[in-house]
């Protein structure tokens, strides 16, 4: 349709759009504050006044409020008519009142909304001479600061907090020009999106609380675009660091993934990469009470290349968190047959698995998908904890059915208000078949828990239920009949069905039937279901493609004695497998190197130690779990002799003569890349800049480039080259030509906060111009169909002499390595507990806090205990990767509790 | 003059009992709403009856029942609400007429609720309105026990029931969608239209709100017929209306008068003229949040049209009578305190802007005006207009500090040349 804006003419699409966001998509500087393109429209703030005309020779006109005003062909309005600028002045001249203009002073100053639309608006001078009211603000917790005085109650904050994250505990509170938004009382944000506010927020009432503790403006940092190393989706972000320092993680928006949010590990588990317990130099170690030994770089590696030209046989372990290119390069440094994944066994079964499964007749689901789905299925996993954006994203698919229900009985899609006041609480078909609850239960039709093993059984019986040929599930109860029935017609009966699983349950029966129910869907749909197999760590999917073999047969061979000399990639085996088994198997060795960033009882034990490049200091891919292969782009140099651990991988091979390990530039590795599926496409991860065009990482106002360091030395030495990509590492640098998604920060001209993104994308809300960056390489029906599994037998489930079965619980603040180590998620990581489920609590006594001794295979451990009353009777579930606790010998592990573990 | 709404009140205060309200002819139109009238029926005599919405707004009541979805396919449940919160200054109409007669309410809220089709209604009160409380819930419990509440009302097969809600106490919980924010048990802040409360309303379900004068005049129309109703009146708009004047009269009070009545004889005959010593300046006609009206204007007849062409509204019918011995711009002050107060804080031109009006009127009164201060409070009415607000609260709350600029212009320039209010001892 056609519209006029100040006599110019556009063709837009109308579809259902608010003439805010298509005068945003034209280029328009219109102000907004309630707006948000993930929250759409309420109309609270008054800002985007404009005059709406009722033909083209109507000269009078009347204000209306762009964002609650849908576009309508032929329609005549009008920016820059005075009577709209004039209000628009007032309404910033209104919410300047109470703001307490300490711009200098405020974190947000310098990327604030309210600066940018002030100063868009031309108000300038202050006529109100009354004392400004002010407020009192709130403990949030270690994530967010509370400066209410500068709050412009524009909404956004308890919008994003209680619609789209299903928070309960911030929220609007008194009225007039005194209302707040906060807590009833002091005390931490409970939602795992707090961090979000930041960003949500146009002003400095909610700001990162880690940032404040080493400040800088934003125009300080250098930024690179980012992929978060914290979970399996690989959420883009964009880090920014000073001095060496990483001080921030923002958002980085990606219209197929993350879109406008992020969750708290996600933003705030960068701590590790400023970590004392980082290795910042080559080392010899000599035992927990020495200090180990320096070594100079080239002799390091000249030592290493010594332990491997020999005769005895040599292998490596490969990593999980580790970028594609690191493990590729000890995979050809060691030997495809030699190289082993270092995470326990049946994760990495789960993410070997969940490559072929992918690969199969199904789609994966992105999370876009996710967003947009109409129906849910979640088979096993514990999604708030695992994979939080998943968690976020399927919040929205749940409204998906009563909302196009609302926009039916003809409210526009924009109307967000009226479109909740039609949905109320009903939500569309989500069902929840995890081993405990979560958060998430509160929106699921139906919520059910049982162990990992009855949960894929019942998920096979789905997957029989939408199809014969799918074999059937005996033993089942009516009760469950009927439920599997429930699902499985809610599956058929959508358009976008999604079945989300994964690997947390450590279960991989249990994948296997949320695979089997996709493919199931697929025969019966035109479109198949999308399918989300969570895996553990951001390249768990990268490992498993590399074909890394399973970890136990390497430490059999280990104790054998039959492994030389084995070279450990940023793992910490004590995590992955029993502290006797990794000693027996250590003993065996004659020469161990460990290459990783961060200390820890693995490298305490090896003869070389080498520092590597964290994520944030070098460039690397990841896959995630949807099978996208992701570039994220160094963000600074890292100190000292510090590397991307290829780049020590090709150093030894160098050292030992190997042609075949030359690599110099990021992208060389990936040569070894060549059995991967749409290897050569591995080279295209990132945005292409133009061959001329060099895209720099600090902002054109970074500031105090040649004082930094004036008091040791007034010479300014060129910023060092970047091999990996069109990058310099400082101002330098121009673009004009390249994709958005190139670009580390938005900034354009008069728009200065996060809000810019409006400027960098295809239209508002829609994808970045120049295209979104990153490749899905497991695509549908690369692969066939991956045959079937035999149904597991649970019958071994009700067997309750042998003791409680022991459940996982993944904890978001805490079960993550990386992440564990920043000190604002240790702030938020819960105490470990023992959780019992009511009835079994009962019946021994044990109440909420009571220390509880227990033993699983004889070893012993005290934990205080928790009552969960969502957990299946005769389960327990344990925190995963909790300090001071050792997994399990083997799983399915049993628990027995009591002292001397004679109880059950 | 017949006074159909009041006419059968006690003037001792006593409320007009079940059986008493049965024996002068109560829920004989209830029962014909239920037993012999199509719904559909009802509400054309109701529209053309041309009764107007008594709690402010003026809005032909049939034609606003008429936007509610009927059919069997039309969205269940429905309600019909009805709003008792009057907040409005200077207004007491509502809780006379439940004091006084609590089950007119109850029947013309049977006869809304058959028109439309809805299930449940609530009344929404005004927290301070105990007695009303008390009245209303005995009344409800007589009602029920007689059969005209619950299921299969009278045998019509038409089930409803009535509950009475307390406000928290909001003036923004009379605004219609506020009020429906707050008793769903939310914040009490309104919603944009469309949608209306017809289509989705409480809940989201199709809604219709009622003023308790609006509803206690169905009874009488649906008995009498719309010509009678028209009848009563001396002007255009049809029915009688509860007039009432507050201020420095003789005798401040509440009369049921037909509409049209001029304000003169409102304010002469009924409330006795000004007290001795104080002469007339100006009133608001409708409460708090409608224009000043003056001298000129006091030949008016009180009907929604001929206020709204003077530059006014009628509102709610109750009118403040400004004297010469009241300060003008202390007591819009005093109105702005209030509505700055009541704002719900919802939109930035209301939340902000009223409190400034507040405080550059109280800088007036204190003395310590500024020259630009009278064209920043003009500016205000100005940007706090209809569309440039969320709702009607800013608009309202501008329409007596706009009026009083006119018509007192001179009294505010005096508090800023002379640096005090004239008013007051020195």
């Amino acid at each position: 349709m056609r519209i006029h804006v100040d006599g110019r003419v556009h063709e837009v699409e109308g579809d259902g759009r608010n003439l805010l966001e298509v005068c945003l998509s034209l280029g328009y500087d219109l102000p907004y504050f309630c707006w948000h393109p993930a929250m759409d429209s309420v109309g609270a703030c008054r800002q985007c006044a404009v005059k709406q005309f009722r033909d083209e020779d109507d000269t009078q006109g009347r204000i209306v409020m762009a964002c609650m005003t849908g576009v309508e062909d032929d329609m005549y309005v009008s920016i820059d008519d005075d009577e709209a600028r004039r209000f628009r002045a007032h309404v910033v001249e209104w919410l300047m009142v109470n703001h307490p203009h300490d711009c200098p002073v405020c974190d947000e100053g310098g990327e604030c909304h309210l600066q940018d639309m002030t100063v868009m608006t031309g108000h300038s001078v202050r006529r109100h001479r009354f004392a400004k009211r002010t407020y009192a603000n709130q403990d949030l917790g270690p994530l967010i600061r509370h400066e209410m005085n500068r709050c412009i109650q524009c909404y956004r904050c308890v919008r994003f907090y209680q619609d789209l994250a299903g928070g309960t505990d911030l929220q609007a509170l008194a009225a007039h020009d005194h209302v707040y938004f906060g807590r009833h009382d002091d005390g931490t944000l409970e939602s795992v999106f707090s961090g979000n506010l930041v960003e949500v927020c146009p002003t400095g009432v909610f700001t990162d609380k880690p940032l404040a503790s080493h400040y800088t403006r934003k125009w300080d940092l250098r930024t690179a675009p980012s992929v978060c190393p914290h979970c399996s989706l690989g959420c883009n972000v964009t880090p920014g660091e000073r001095h060496g320092e990483l001080r921030r993680i923002r958002n980085r928006y990606h219209h197929d993934v993350n879109g406008y949010f992020l969750c708290d590990r996600g933003r705030y588990g960068y701590g590790f990469v400023d970590s004392d317990r980082r290795v910042r130099e080559a080392l010899a170690p000599r035992g927990e009470d020495t200090p180990a030994q320096r070594l100079d770089p080239a002799d390091a590696v000249r030592r290493v290349a010594g332990f491997l030209d020999g005769d005895r046989p040599v292998a490596g372990i490969g990593s999980a968190r580790a970028s594609l290119e690191s493990n590729l390069a000890l995979r050809r440094l060691v030997g495809g047959e030699r190289f082993h994944a270092g995470t326990e066994d049946v994760l990495h079964a789960c993410a070997r698995r969940a490559v072929e499964l992918l690969r199969g007749p199904v789609r994966a689901a992105s999370l876009a998908d996710q967003r947009e789905a109409d129906a849910v299925l979640v088979l096993g996993e514990d999604l708030v904890n695992t994979a939080p954006l998943s968690a976020l994203s399927l919040r929205r698919a749940a409204e998906r059915r009563p909302r196009e229900e609302a926009i039916a009985s003809g409210i526009p899609v924009w109307h967000d208000a009226a479109l909740r006041e039609q949905m109320q609480d009903r939500h569309g078909p989500f069902h929840q078949l995890t081993p405990f609850g979560n958060e998430l239960d509160a929106i699921a039709t139906t919520a059910r828990h049982a162990p990992p093993l009855q949960l894929a059984r019942l998920g096979f019986a789905v997957a029989h239920a939408l199809d014969d040929d799918e074999p059937a599930v005996d033993g089942l109860t009516d009760d469950e009949r009927s439920l599997v029935g429930t699902i499985a017609d809610d599956l058929v009966a959508a358009e976008n069905p999604v079945v989300v699983s994964g690997a947390s349950c450590a279960e991989p029966a249990v994948q296997e039937a949320a695979a089997r129910i996709a493919y199931a869907l697929g025969r019966r749909h035109e479109r198949p279901a999308g399918l989300s197999l969570v895996q553990p760590e951001a390249d768990s999917v990268g490992l498993a493609l590399t074909g890394a073999k399973p970890l136990a047969a390497l430490l059999d061979s280990m104790e054998a004695g039959e492994v030389g000399t084995l070279i450990v990639l940023e793992s910490d085996l004590g995590r992955h497998v029993p502290a006797d088994r990794l000693r027996r198997a250590l003993e065996g060795l004659d020469h161990l190197v460990v290459v990783d960033h961060t200390a820890h009882g693995t490298g305490l034990r090896a003869d070389v130690v080498l520092p590597a490049a964290t994520w944030a200091e070098s460039t690397g891919t990841f896959v995630s779990s949807e099978g996208r292969a992701q570039r994220f782009v160094q963000v600074f140099p890292p100190a000292g002799t510090t590397r991307a651990s290829w780049r020590w991988f090709a150093d030894v091979g160098r050292g030992l003569g190997r042609g075949d390990l030359d690599f110099t530039a990021v992208d060389d590795v990936l040569e070894a890349a060549g059995d991967l599926p749409h290897a050569e496409e591995l080279h295209d991860l990132g945005a292409p800049v133009p061959a001329d065009e060099r895209v720099p990482r600090a902002l054109h106002r970074y500031s105090g480039r040649t004082a930094l360091a004036a008091d040791r030395d007034v010479r300014e030495f060129p910023p060092p080259a970047d091999p990996d990509a069109p990058r310099s590492f400082s101002m330098e640098g121009f673009a004009p030509d390249a994709p958005a998604a190139a670009t580390p920060e938005v900034w354009s001209p008069g728009w200065n906060s996060v809000q810019a993104l409006n400027r960098f994308q295809e239209e508002v809300g829609g994808p970045l111009r120049g295209g979104e960056t990153g490749r899905r390489i497991l695509r549908p029906d690369d692969g066939g169909t991956p045959d079937p599994i035999r149904i597991p037998d649970a019958s071994n489930d009700e067997d309750s002499t042998a003791g409680l079965i022991v459940l996982r619980r993944w904890r978001l603040f805490g079960s993550e390595e990386l992440s564990a180590g920043s000190a604002p998620i240790e702030d938020r990581a819960d105490v470990p507990t023992l959780d019992l489920a009511s009835s079994d609590a009962e019946r021994r006594g044990i109440e909420e806090g009571t220390e509880v001794e227990f033993g699983i295979d004889g070893a012993r451990s005290t934990l205080r205990a928790r009552i969960d009353p969502t957990l299946p009777t005769g389960t327990v579930a344990l925190p995963v990767h909790a300090p001071d606790l050792p997994p399990p010998a083997a799983w399915p592990a049993r628990l027995r509790i009591g002292p001397g573990g004679e109880g059950s | 003059m017949e006074r159909p709404l009041t006419g059968r009140m006690h003037d001792d205060g006593r409320p007009v009992g079940f059986d008493e309200y049965r024996r002068a002819g109560g829920y004989e139109a209830a029962r014909r709403a239920l037993t012999e009238m199509e719904p559909s029926a009802v509400t054309e005599l109701v529209q053309e009856a041309g009764l107007k919405g008594r709690g402010g707004a003026g809005f032909n009541t049939g034609l606003k029942w008429s936007f509610v979805p009927t059919g069997d396919d039309a969205p269940r449940p429905r309600y019909l609400v009805c709003n008792a919160d009057e907040m409005e200054p200077g207004t007491f109409k509502d809780r006379l007429l439940i004091e006084g007669d609590p089950h007119q309410l109850i029947e013309g809220m049977i006869v809304a609720a058959r028109a439309i089709g809805a299930e449940v209604g609530y009344v929404f009160l005004r927290w301070a309105y105990r007695k009303c409380e008390r009245r209303l819930r005995e009344a409800l419990a007589e009602a029920r026990e007689a059969g005209w509440l619950g299921e299969d009302l009278q045998g019509s097969g038409f089930d409803l029931d009535i509950h009475v809600h307390v406000s928290a106490g909001r003036y923004m919980s009379g605004e219609e969608t506020g009020l429906l924010n707050a008793l769903e048990g939310g914040r009490a802040v309104p919603r944009s239209k469309p949608p209306y409360p017809q289509q989705s309303g409480l809940w989201g379900k199709p809604t219709v709100v009622n003023n308790v004068e609006t509803l206690c005049n169905v009874p009488h129309i649906v008995r009498n017929g719309a010509e009678w109703y028209q009848g009563l009146s001396r002007a255009e708009s049809g029915g009688t209306k509860l007039f009432g004047a507050s201020g420095r009269v003789r005798r401040p009070g509440l009369w049921e008068l037909p509409l049209g009545t001029p304000i003169r004889e409102v304010l002469e005959e009924h409330a006795g003229g000004m007290r001795e010593g104080y002469r007339f300046r100006g009133l608001l006609p409708g409460g708090g949040s409608t224009d000043f009206l003056v001298d000129e204007h006091l030949d008016l007849p009180l009907d929604f049209g001929p206020v709204q062409e003077a530059g006014s509204r009628l509102g709610t019918g109750t009118m403040i009578v400004l004297d010469d011995r009241t300060c003008p711009v202390g007591m819009v002050h005093n109105l702005e305190t209030f509505f700055a107060q009541e704002s719900c804080g919802w939109c930035t031109p209301c939340r902000e802007g009223l409190a400034w009006v507040r405080d550059l009127l109280g800088a007036l009164e204190e003395g310590h005006g500024h020259a630009d201060d009278l064209e920043l409070l003009s500016t205000h009415c100005d940007f706090l207009g209809p569309g440039n607000t969320f709702c009607a609260l800013a608009p309202g709350a501008a329409e007596p500090l706009k009026s009083a600029l006119q018509y007192f212009g001179d009294d505010f320039r005096r508090h800023v040349d002379e640096q005090r209010c004239p008013w007051k001892e020195a």
